[in-house]
């Protein structure tokens, strides 16, 4: 039961990310982190800023950030369509800082034309690359 | 009539230019494929976007939940909000003067009408068009369309979204080049907001999902995945629009360009032929001139 596998798609909007048998997926929802295995019920939820990570066996497992989409489970498998992931092995660390350092700088200074709800996701996405990155 | 050396230093020259445009023919087409594939491999994520969309609708609809959201309310226009694609060069034939007419055609049904325009530019040709004749621009983006992001699409989307809601606009167009195929490109203009999304047919869309969380939440997020993802497949359009452009006014201009050299080697052969004749003429005379002598 443990080893049962099942199809996982990972989709952005530029191309397939990952398509695959796995044994689990675990993934950020809004409303807290979960993870899936084989024979789930049908299922759709909202996914946030955060890691995802593929368990192809019970041993091997990948890592990837994302800044949130739709997650959803039928009878036939999972799809996973993500507006941006990246693979924990291809950040960029140090544009990730900078991004970082950017948004820091931007929400630091207040401008009065500061699109906060923008800057404080810019923010929250390169903290959690950062984070992803050091977990490899 | 043109001396010979004059014709032969204009062929060489029609030759420089024909290389050039050929090879900026040969790089659209290059990038043509690429912004086709690009087209191409956002499908199933489209695909399945909507997908889940509409069947959430569906849902919805089935329990008779009214779909109320912001970017659904329809207002009196008062102010509108035009995101007018170009591109960021030229040499495309007339990608960029359609545009910019149709543009400015919208503009002034919307000032008849008694309605204040703002414009967002994609693309440095729209912009400097605008910014010269002092339109009211909220933003530009340019330089984009060399390396074509996601998050672009995403921060244009933002812009305008957060206008809307704030009641600061009440309607959003977006005016582009569609990519029909390799040969047609038509302007279009389309409705960004408000959204009026499709109530979509078919059984096979009710399954039974659980959800998490409510479905108006779900409802709100996916709205705003769709409006990214529309805004991202008129980038991709538009691009592929713009390389299929300039790659047939390149080839039209290849194509001009072998003509002229064609007629101007013919008039250079016409030339030297008439100037091997004076030659021999003089060579003769000059002869007969010294028999005549002895």
């Amino acid at each position: 039961m443990l080893n049962r596998s099942f199809h996982l798609e990972i989709r952005t909007p530029e191309q397939l990310i990952y398509e695959g048998d796995v044994t689990s997926v675990h993934a950020p929802g809004v409303e807290g982190n979960f993870q899936i295995l084989a024979g789930h019920i049908p299922f759709l939820t909202a996914l946030d800023v955060g890691e995802i990570r593929v368990r192809e066996s019970s041993e091997t497992s990948q890592l990837m950030a994302t800044s949130g989409g739709v997650f959803e489970i039928l009878r036939t498998g999972v799809t996973v369509l993500v507006e941006t992931a990246e693979w924990a092995s291809e950040i960029d660390v140090e544009r990730a800082e900078s991004a970082l350092a950017r948004a820091q700088e931007q929400l630091k200074a207040n401008a009065p034309d500061l699109n906060r709800p923008r800057a404080e996701a810019a923010l929250a996405r390169a903290q959690n690359r950062i984070k992803v990155a050091s977990n490899l | 009539m043109a001396t010979l050396r004059e014709i032969r230093r204009r062929i060489a020259s029609i030759k420089n230019i024909e290389q050039v445009t050929d090879a900026m023919r040969v790089v659209a087409a290059a990038r043509l494929r690429r912004a086709q594939e690009n087209i191409i491999a956002t499908r199933p994520y489209a695909d399945k976007l909507n997908m889940v969309l509409g069947h959430l609708i569906s849902q919805m609809d089935v329990e008779n939940e009214a779909l109320t959201h912001p970017l659904l309310e329809t207002r009196e226009i008062k102010h509108a909000c035009i995101v007018s694609v170009s591109a960021d060069r030229g040499l495309c034939g007339s990608f960029n003067s359609n545009l910019i007419r149709t543009t400015t055609q919208r503009i002034e049904h919307y000032q008849e009408s008694g309605a204040d325009v703002t414009l967002i530019c994609i693309g440095r040709r729209g912009h400097e068009h605008f910014v010269r004749r002092g339109y009211d621009i909220t933003d530009s983006y340019i330089n984009i369309f060399r390396q074509l992001e996601f998050q672009t699409a995403v921060d244009v989307v933002h812009e305008f979204e957060h206008l809307y809601t704030d009641k600061k606009i009440d309607k959003v167009e977006v005016i582009y080049n569609n990519f029909k195929s390799a040969i047609l490109q038509t302007v279009l203009v389309e409705q960004l907001l408000p959204l009026e999304p499709e109530i979509p047919e078919g059984d096979e869309l009710f399954l039974d999902y659980i959800y998490e969380p409510g479905q108006a939440e779900l409802f709100e997020m996916l709205l705003g995945k769709h409006l990214n993802m529309q805004m991202w497949k008129v980038l991709l359009d538009s691009n592929a629009a713009e390389q299929a452009a300039r790659m047939a006014a390149m080839e039209n201009a290849t194509q001009k360009a072998k003509e002229l050299i064609d007629e101007l080697i013919l008039q250079r052969n016409r030339a030297r032929q008439t100037q091997i004749t004076t030659e021999i003429s003089e060579i003769v005379s000059g002869a007969a001139a010294l028999e005549g002598k002895r």
